[in-house]
């Protein structure tokens, strides 16, 4: 008898908590991973920073010696420049993807077959699009040292000369990075408003005019989403770089994801407090977008709600 | 419709159109078909200097080749020992994690929820060294398995973001009145929510295929040897090896390539789907 009654006790209070419960039980196994994989090494990356440590024996506390090495590390200076770079010019990405997309959207017939297959970059590997482009740019043979040899008489070896080289790079990144921001931009065109477009239509707005004042207004959640994934896109650039220069010649094409692996992973040495250094300042950049980005979507999150 | 379709135009501008198509599309993938045309090319071909006429045959051969003189098998079997599993356990844990946080309200939900969107954009760099050490020291260095199990979590940030804006937005009543009924909670999330979670399952499935099957910076950090090693490493290790056999790295570049490829063109709607959450309000 006094068994049933605590049984139905415990049911009764399964039952009046189960709704505050539940969520707590569906979100452990989720965040045991993330905090585990996500959240506690990115403390202890910056932890690590502090020391010298080669990723074997007793790691040895330095301070701010790690940052104080890094302010007079021109290979350091030179990543960081190239990081520029890159976020610059990959912001190309957008645009471009924009006029594909603008070029693609009709009703033409076999144009579903024409969408996907200029999507097709996106789907490949990084690791393949690095050899396709060294493929493309190969010295004495490859398309472009044979064009520019035929237009100039002398042939340009893109991936040999420190001063293209990061520019070259940036060429094969954003193939697929155009690619993914037409994609944003296709389905963002298929649901804005043909209402607004034809009224806009009576009033003679067209071409440039519809596009900036009518169009683009309404493509709005789709340029957010383009430019979010391709300043990660930028920051992250580290397969690119390791498959077609290594970050050569002279390290004139590294970037910081690559200096920070080169630093802590590669035959030159284990130094894993130096590269955990260069992460964290990696990490600090890229939080500088981040926080942008999570303000905005906090901000709209509130305003549906 | 913007811009204005091409069929309310001059039958001057429709042709034009039609023209410039296949044009650009060639332009656009001219990397890829050169790199496609390469490796079917005789290696007597590259030698004669012919790289861009058309082969003098079509060497199938070539990627017998890759097969026979490359663990380029292995590398792919690996492959899917990765990104399957990953897969899997990224989608039960996300769907779960999706749930909690797009059905019930508490307190602590949106900045949960923000953690895990915000743990997406963080560069690996910053987790390299631990999750390096921590995989070390459960000693599933240099595994399959060590792989995947960092790919699941960090995976299930991205995951749980499309999982829980797609529960937020099914219809609230549906678990209200099973809650009426006095359904259990748990049962309302396998029998109710899980069966319409189908389109975001699929969709997540295929994008998550193909983010860690090209996954190239992981497979270099966890995995050495090519007992282990997944097709993007183990590509970039035979290319070292492979200096100027342009007609080997181009094989083995279409073999790699291949299965996201297939699984794009399969399964294109949800590829889509996936990638574009957000791109509309």
């Amino acid at each position: 008898m006094s068994v049933t009654s605590s049984e139905t006790r415990q049911r009764s209070w399964w039952r009046s908590n189960q709704q505050r419960l539940t969520p707590w039980l569906f979100l452990t196994p989720g965040m045991i991973m993330f905090a585990l994989y996500v959240v506690w090494p990115i403390f202890e990356s910056f932890r690590i920073s502090f020391y010298d440590w080669d990723g074997l024996g007793e790691a040895q506390w330095l301070g701010w010696a790690n940052y104080q090495e890094l302010f007079n590390d021109r290979a350091f200076k030179t990543s960081l420049k190239n990081n520029v770079i890159w976020l610059v010019l990959y912001m190309l990405a957008v645009p471009m993807g924009l006029g594909i997309a603008i070029f693609l959207n009709q009703t033409v017939r076999g144009i579903r077959i024409y969408k996907s297959l200029f999507f097709f970059p996106f789907v490949i590997s990084q690791v393949v699009v690095g050899l396709m482009f060294s493929w493309f740019y190969a010295p004495n043979f490859g398309l472009l040292y044979k064009l520019t040899e035929f237009l100039t008489g002398k042939g340009i070896a893109v991936l040999a000369d420190p001063d293209l080289v990061t520019y070259g790079i940036i060429a094969a990144g954003l193939w697929p990075q155009i690619a993914y921001c037409m994609i944003l931009y296709l389905t963002g065109l298929n649901n804005v408003a043909p209402d607004q477009i034809e009224a806009a239509r009576l009033d003679g707005a067209k071409g440039f005019k519809m596009l900036w004042y009518v169009i683009l207004p309404q493509l709005r959640p789709a340029t957010f989403i383009a430019v979010v994934v391709t300043v990660i896109g930028a920051l992250r650039s580290f397969d690119l770089v390791s498959i077609m220069t290594n970050g050569g010649p002279f390290g004139s094409s590294r970037v910081l994801s690559y200096y920070m692996y080169e630093q802590a992973l590669s035959e030159y040495g284990y130094r894993m407090g130096y590269g955990a250094a260069i992460a964290v300042i990696l990490f600090l950049i890229m939080m500088v977008f981040i926080s942008g980005f999570i303000w905005k979507m906090v901000r709209d999150e509130r305003g549906v709600n | 419709m913007f811009p204005r379709p091409v069929d309310q135009a001059s039958s001057f501008v429709r042709t034009a159109y039609q023209v410039a198509l296949p044009i650009a599309l060639i332009l656009w993938l001219l990397p890829l078909l050169g790199v496609a045309l390469t490796s079917v090319r005789p290696s007597s071909d590259l030698a004669a200097g012919n790289y861009f006429g058309w082969p003098s045959a079509f060497a199938i051969s070539n990627y017998a080749e890759v097969f026979q003189n490359s663990p380029i098998g292995r590398y792919i079997f690996n492959s899917f020992k990765v990104t399957i599993p990953t897969v899997i356990g990224t989608l039960v844990l996300s769907c779960m994690t999706g749930f909690a946080l797009g059905v019930y309200r508490f307190r602590s939900n949106i900045l949960i929820f923000f953690l895990f969107v915000a743990g997406n954009f963080v560069p690996f760099q910053i987790l390299m060294v631990p999750v390096r050490d921590l995989t070390f020291n459960m000693g599933l260095y240099n595994t399959t398995a060590g792989l995947a199990m960092f790919h699941i979590a960090f995976q299930t940030g991205f995951c749980t973001l499309f999982m829980r804006n797609f529960i937020a937005a099914l219809p609230r009543e549906l678990i209200e009145a099973a809650r009426v009924e006095g359904v259990a909670e748990w049962k309302i999330f396998w029998y109710i929510v899980l069966p319409l979670m189908r389109p975001a399952i699929a969709a997540l499935s295929v994008l998550v295929f193909t983010f860690i099957w090209n996954d190239f910076f992981w497979a270099t950090v966890l995995t050495t040897s090519a007992s282990t090693q997944p097709v993007t490493a183990g590509l970039s290790s035979l290319n070292g090896q492979w200096i100027a056999a342009w007609h080997l790295v181009s094989a083995g570049s279409i073999i790699a390539a291949m299965p996201p490829v297939l699984m794009f063109f399969l399964m294109q709607k949800h590829f889509i789907a996936g990638l574009t959450l957000g791109a509309v309000k």
